[in-house]
């Protein structure tokens, strides 16, 4: 099987470990991975500002990258989000505004082939033990787009619980967005950085070296906090822990 | 008022409050969830909701012309107030005609979000808000901050010193030596209220739903305080936002079901009061409905906005909401808080003030406020077309009239980085310069970051960069395939190839540039 990767714009440049994780991973299952190098951002951080019409050309783009790859993985839901839920919406604005019926296409195209990771993994390749190691206690914090826009359900704890040496522990008040929200994040700092400290606090008290989410935007988030504050425990991509093996170097 | 990042930051530096307002949204939500589990068709009963408000509002002047003829047929009398000013006109001027100098009310946001209170008081006439909450906030001199718990932010203690310092200047004093148990306290308020209600001649009040076919209106509560306004006085006067008709008495069965569990986490409200115009010898005599619009119409002409108007006040919105937990609701600028507060106050008011401008921001965009709301309203949808409004402007309906309204101010900076980083982000060769020129920067990287970034850094690590970004691992370690190197990517190019073998197409075309 072959799948295009969309790396996404914060892995790309800031997170290029977890693109890499996730190639390693969906080779080792056996998946022809491809990187279409014409992608770059989905369009989401303009998109959720308000500036729909800069969102535009870049919808536009990614849904040229990806044009006949029949399945497109990432590992962000907030972007396969953006993807599934807003491209077929921003189409159809443009479409009603006159900017011609393409846009409107190419994204109502490119929406049912995206697939976040764990959906990937669990849904179209059905594995949920990826032969992975990882000896530490973990937690995982569910992202809101994850969560609710994609309803990965317990799909990213499922994988993670087959995952040698590793002890799940559950996150109390899990489903409680981290405060990072794109640019919510600098435009209400002050409640932002609160809700991101009450979820380092609860991911604390559980006693895990490792929080894990399926979003690194907001990881950056609370791993910033967590730097800030010296806590002693780090935030990691749930593709990082899911590539991890015994015969390779620890994390 | 101040845009709400601002007064959001008081409200999270100050402990007590956070420290109420976690403990009461955490308990209600909880209730909720429980109370929401046990009806195995909820999703069709919220469906069911959404669906009879979109059909009302959809044909909602014929459902008013045939409200206002039910009411009137039944003995009562029907005003229209365009807007506040009007309204509180309107309510003065019946007041006026009893000869009365007070009124008892029963909690109706329809009234504070116009201002009645004050247009009464400026009047020479003293209203007595009677809902539990209401009376706390007023004793306290203090605003409303949750729809249906008003005083959410006080805790025991607070209460117990308001009424202490304060029942005595309104009407009968706290008794000696009051505790701040609940039972206590509601005992102190019953005693200060009975006194009230047994002396009104005028009554103002809300209503949850007015039916178009029968011309009833109902009201649901928890402490029956409603049901004393409703019937003790021999003038009453409604004042109800005009989207809250319903067609038939019989959709009131769906939201009998959704409303009680979705606010109070009750299976059903203690206290539902449905009057009728006037009946000879129970009730009031004279019956008032003054039909509020205020900005309703204009809102029911947006296309996507409008689905606000299906909200029902349960207020669960508010009690999932993790930005209105920290930042309480004082901070909303508005009678309606959280959420709802946060589309529903930028479309009755528009976007032109600082704070309206900023709410559509109030949310990361979680999506727990849609999940919850038992008619639906997609939130978020919501909030990212007010986000256009305010970044773009656009098409919108004000006073009836279709205008472009131009950008909010203060965004110039904001609209041009994101020209800039869409620019980078549409060039993936310029994208890469910049982020191999970001890689080899990354000893530089400060601690704290000048301009808007400061926002990230006062707070928060950036994260670490990486040596290189991902694109040049691919192209050094699987270059031989998929990778584009430094072409523009396929988009620019119009490809237009085999659809169904995308390998090959992929191979072709990356090795087009390299072997
Ligand atoms: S928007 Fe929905 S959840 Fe919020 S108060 Fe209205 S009906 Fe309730």
């Amino acid at each position: 099987m072959r799948a295009a990767l969309f790396v996404t714009c914060v892995n790309d440049a800031l997170y290029p470990r977890t693109g890499i994780a996730v190639v390693r991973l969906l080779e080792r299952l056996g998946v022809e991975v491809d990187f279409p190098a014409g992608q770059s951002c989905c369009g989401q951080p303009q998109y959720n500002t308000g500036y729909r019409h800069e969102a535009e050309p870049l919808v536009r783009r990614t849904a040229a990258a990806f044009d006949g790859y029949p399945y497109v993985v990432t590992p962000s839901g907030s972007c396969a989000a953006m993807i599934r839920e807003h491209y077929p919406r921003i189409g159809r604005k443009a479409a009603a505004e006159g900017r011609g019926a393409e846009l409107a296409e190419a994204a109502a195209s490119l929406a049912p082939r995206v697939y976040e990771l764990t959906e990937f993994l669990v849904d179209v390749l059905g594995v949920t033990d990826v032969g992975a190691y990882f000896p530490h206690t973990v937690t995982y914090h569910p992202s809101c787009h994850g969560l609710r826009g994609l309803g990965l359900g317990d799909r990213p704890r499922r994988l993670l619980a087959a995952v040698g040496g590793l002890e799940l522990v559950e996150l109390p008040g899990a489903e409680e967005c981290c405060g990072f929200g794109g640019t919510f994040a600098v435009k209400n700092p002050a409640v932002s950085a609160a809700m991101g400290a009450d979820k380092i606090a609860s991911a604390t008290a559980t006693g895990a070296a490792v929080l894990c989410g399926a979003d690194n935007s907001c990881l950056a988030h609370l791993d910033g906090i967590l730097r800030r504050r010296g806590a002693p425990l780090r935030a990691l991509h749930l593709a990082e822990i899911l590539a991890a093996t015994e015969e390779e170097a620890p994390l | 008022m101040p845009a709400f990042p601002e007064a959001a930051k008081d409200a999270v530096g100050d402990e007590v409050l956070r420290a109420n307002l976690r403990h009461a949204t955490h308990t209600i939500r909880d209730k909720r969830a429980r109370a929401v589990a046990e009806l195995a068709d909820w999703e069709l009963l919220r469906a069911a909701g959404k669906a009879v408000k979109d059909q009302t509002l959809r044909h909602l002047d014929r459902y008013l012309l045939q409200l206002e003829e039910s009411v009137t047929a039944a003995g009562g009398v029907v005003h229209w107030a365009a807007d506040a000013e009007e309204a509180n006109r309107i309510v003065t001027g019946l007041v006026r005609a009893t000869g009365e100098r007070e009124v008892v009310k029963v909690k109706s946001m329809a009234t504070q979000e116009i201002g009645l209170n004050e247009a009464l008081e400026a009047a020479g006439i003293a209203a007595y808000e009677t809902d539990l909450a209401e009376l706390i906030v007023q004793l306290g001199r203090d605003r409303p901050s949750h729809i249906l718990v008003p005083a959410i932010h006080r805790n025991r203690a607070e209460i117990r010193d308001i009424f202490e310092a304060e029942m005595g200047s309104w009407g009968r004093a706290a008794p000696a030596g009051l505790g701040d148990d609940p039972r206590e306290l509601a005992e102190a308020a019953r005693l200060h209220l009975r006194e009230k209600f047994l002396r009104a001649k005028v009554a103002v009040s809300g209503a949850n739903f007015m039916v178009a076919e029968t011309g009833t209106m109902v009201v649901f509560e928890s402490e029956g305080n409603g049901r004393m306004c409703l019937t003790l006085p021999d003038t009453l006067i409604s004042v109800v936002g005009i989207e809250k008709v319903v067609p038939t008495f019989r959709d009131l069965e769906i939201f009998l079901q959704t409303l009680p569990r979705s606010s109070t986490a009750e299976r059903m409200n203690p206290y539902t009061t449905m009057w009728t115009g006037t009946t000879d010898g129970d009730g009031p005599s004279a019956f008032h409905l003054v039909l509020l619009d205020n900005g309703r119409t204009d809102t029911l002409a947006d296309e996507v906005g409008r689905q606000a108007l299906r909200c029902i006040r349960c207020s669960a919105c508010l009690n999932v909401c993790p930005v209105y937990e920290r930042a309480g609701g004082h901070a909303y600028g508005s009678v309606y808080p959280g959420p709802i507060g946060a589309i529903l106050s930028p479309q009755l008011r528009g976007t032109g003030s600082e704070i309206d401008a900023s709410l559509p921001y109030a949310s990361t965009l979680c999506g727990a406020c849609y999940e919850v709301c038992p008619v639906a309203i997609d939130i978020p949808e919501v909030l990212v077309h007010l986000r256009e409004r305010v970044v773009q402007g656009g098409p919108v309906t004000r006073e009836g009239i279709r205008v472009r309204i131009r950008p909010a101010r203060g965004h110039a900076a904001e609209r041009a980085a994101m020209r800039a980083a869409r620019h980078l982000l549409d060039h993936p060769c310029a994208l890469r310069a910049g982020e191999r020129l970001l890689a080899r920067a990354r000893r530089l990287r400060p601690r704290r970051l000048p301009g808007p970034g400061r926002a990230w850094t006062d707070s928060r690590e950036l994260p670490e960069l990486p040596a290189e970004p991902f694109r040049d691992w691919w192209a050094r370690e699987r270059g031989g395939r998929g990778s584009l190197g430094d072409t523009e990517g396929r988009g620019d190019r119009g490809d237009t190839g085999d659809r169904g073998d995308v390998g090959d197409r992929g191979d072709r075309r990356d090795r087009g540039g390299r072997t």
